[in-house]
């Protein structure tokens, strides 16, 4: 019963050249963000990255939106080799491929107010007239946990969560085929949280989306994803079903990831 | 009616916000002390005035800010009046800030070299050389590997967690009396997570730091804190020694939020949530309960009419009468 594979990555690479002061003048140190990354992501699944930090999650995912180029190997989605593709191409791309970005505050445009950062995308890509592009908007923001009123405000008017439920918003009002999630709710507390993925699943199941989840948190990873990735210093050391690698973890820093994980708080409920 | 033991005092404050031309509270009559060398965890909800309350106490909130009506001290001196010119003084020095957004405190063009050696010589007279090293060594301690080529670095060619303990390393590099670390480990793993954890413990042991510690996730601070406050809509709900807290959680809210921890796999259905939304700023209800909306099983008598932060064991203060009669509800349902 596996589906198609909507994303393929082959041998991906990028690196990034440190330059270093010594006696003789400059010399040029390459680090290896992302190394020979394969994979294949199915329609409809959701695949888990975790990895510890600066291993090179992000890079990975703005590698495979096309945020940046790389530095070798390649990227299919649908089968079309996207690291191929010019710029104009590139652009309609973001229709079916959107990102949930990392940091909350920096990928919020600070001068416009929420309902145009929401409706934004759906202009530049012609979808439904103004005034349903509004009310889209204010579903969306009532969708992630927020109110229609936090529609005319800026960025900066907002907690650190309901930023990134902004975020989420965005990225969801053009109903891609695929969303890369970058931490999407770790700014989140528990309760917005398991609210949000719940969301996340829901469209899931809606629109038969497909996720790949960068997270370093193992539970919620467990409880979201169908596969699990491992990365360490920019390779994939370990991957496979999700329930299997948190029950058997092979490579040690898996193991590491486990054992870290403090030991849940029991509630005084039965 | 000081108490010398109190390093920061937090009484009756209130901070609104002009919305063109209509003012909404965010911040509701909040009073806590935090003692010399004690950790004190704020866990809320996203939106409950967490960061706003916190940002106050350096006096760094937005111009639409209004402090309506509180003080502030600070080792018995009292924040509210004082002068741009003093506060300058004891910001990133007696008192230290890890901001939630990390670019807040790091500046896109310099390098963390240039920010580092910068803030260390801001307070202790160290040579460059000297102060470099003492750079070194703190990007070492906060984990990040290869100290010595990283530092050379701009903020955006770290990665999230990379920045998130830049600024960590910045905020300690005062050995300030106060910090205050406004969700500082959530781009962390556990692995990292956990050594931040035990450097700050470190810290508070060494030189007898206190911290103020905002988290929405209960784990670290049950490992972190003596003492907790609960936060929702603006208030305090619940208060008091984070190990009786954790025994027996009264609030509805608090105990919402336990049970809201994922544990399970994809299999296991859909995660418990909270019903309902937290309440916008201007429809926050102002004499009943703020909770009620969300636990509406509840009948309407179980709450009190401006409900009261009330002590219902030592030390252990929760806000209306409901938690006497609140129950859990079946786990959500399952899809
Ligand atoms: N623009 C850049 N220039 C130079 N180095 C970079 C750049 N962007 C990322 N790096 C480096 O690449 C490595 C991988 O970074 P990346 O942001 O992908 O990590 P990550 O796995 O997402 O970590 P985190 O969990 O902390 O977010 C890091 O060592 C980082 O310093
Ligand atoms: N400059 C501002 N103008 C208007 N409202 C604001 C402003 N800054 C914050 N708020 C509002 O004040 C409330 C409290 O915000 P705060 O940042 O303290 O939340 P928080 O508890 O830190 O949440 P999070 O966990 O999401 O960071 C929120 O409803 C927010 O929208
Ligand atoms: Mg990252
Ligand atoms: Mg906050």
């Amino acid at each position: 019963m596996e589906s198609a594979i909507l994303l393929e990555t082959q041998d991906l690479e990028k690196n990034y050249t440190l330059k270093k002061k010594t006696l003789f003048g400059k010399k040029a140190e390459v680090l290896q963000a992302v190394n020979k990354v394969s994979l294949a992501i199915h329609q409809g699944e959701t695949l888990g990255i975790v990895g510890e930090s600066g291993c090179g999650k992000s890079t990975f995912a703005r590698l495979i939106t096309r945020l940046i180029a790389p530095s070798g190997g390649k990227v299919f989605f649908d089968q079309k080799e996207i690291t191929a593709m010019a710029q104009p191409e590139v652009r309609s791309l973001r229709k079916d491929i959107q990102m949930i970005f990392q940091d909350p505050y920096a990928s919020l445009d600070p001068r416009k107010r929420v309902l145009a950062i929401l409706t934004e995308p759906l202009e530049i890509h012609g979808i439904k007239t103004a005034k349903e592009r509004r009310e889209l908007a204010y579903e969306m923001l009532e969708k992630v946990g927020l109110q229609r009123e936090h529609a005319s405000r800026f960025p900066h008017e907002f907690s650190g969560g309901q930023c990134q439920r902004i975020n989420i918003a965005r990225a969801l009002i053009l109903r891609p085929r695929l969303v890369i999630c970058d931490e999407p709710v770790s700014a989140l507390d528990v309760s917005i949280q398991a609210q949000v993925l719940n969301l996340l699943l829901d469209l899931q199941e809606e629109f038969h989306l497909t996720y790949v989840f960068i997270s370093h948190d193992l539970n919620v990873v467990r409880y979201f994803c169908d596969r699990i990735a491992v990365m360490y210093k920019g390779e994939i050391v370990e991957s496979g079903d999700a329930e299997t690698i948190y029950q058997a973890p092979v490579h040690d820093y898996t193991k590491k990831l486990l054992q870290a994980i403090p030991k849940s708080i029991e509630s005084n409920e039965e | 009616m000081s108490d010398d033991s109190n390093l920061l005092s937090v009484k009756d404050l209130s901070i609104d916000f002009l919305q063109e031309k209509t003012a909404v509270r965010a911040v509701d009559q909040v009073s806590f002390d935090v003692k010399k060398g004690e950790v004190l965890g704020i866990v809320g909800e996203s939106g409950s005035g967490k960061s706003v309350t916190v940002t106050s106490i350096l006096k760094l909130l937005p111009e639409n800010a209004r402090y309506t009506e509180g003080s502030i001290s600070f080792k018995s001196e009292e924040l509210l009046s004082m002068k741009e010119k003093q506060l300058r003084k004891l910001r990133g020095n007696e008192i230290s800030m890890i901001f939630q957004d990390p670019m807040t405190s790091l500046n896109p063009v310099f390098t963390v070299e240039n920010q580092l050696v910068e803030a260390i010589r801001l307070h202790a007279k160290l040579s460059r050389k000297k102060a470099r090293q003492e750079a070194i060594r703190l990007l070492q301690i906060v984990g990040i590997q290869e100290p010595e080529k990283r530092i050379k670095l701009y903020p955006h060619e770290f990665s999230g967690g990379m920045r998130q303990r830049v600024m960590i390393a910045m905020a300690i590099s005062s050995s300030p009396s106060l910090l205050i670390a406004d969700e500082p480990t959530t781009a962390l793993d556990v692995t990292v997570q956990k050594q931040i954890i035990d450097l700050l413990k470190e810290l508070q042991q060494k030189i007898n730091t206190s911290i103020i510690f905002i988290t929405h996730d209960l784990e670290v601070v049950a490992d972190l804190a003596d003492r907790l406050l609960i936060m929702y809509g603006g208030q305090i709900v619940e208060s008091g020694p984070a190990k009786t807290i954790f025994a027996n959680p009264l609030h509805p809210y608090t105990r919402l939020l336990i049970e809201a921890i994922p544990h399970g796999n994809k299999k296991s259905g859909r995660l418990p949530t909270i019903e309902g939304n937290v309440p916008s700023l201007s429809e926050i209800p102002q004499d009943v309960c703020r909770f009620k909306e969300r636990i509406p099983w509840i009948p309407d008598q179980a709450h009190e009419i401006n409900p009261k932060l009330r002590e219902v064991e030592p030390e252990h203060f929760v806000r209306c009468t409901c938690y006497k009669h609140f129950w859990m509800k079946e786990a959500h349902e399952k899809k």
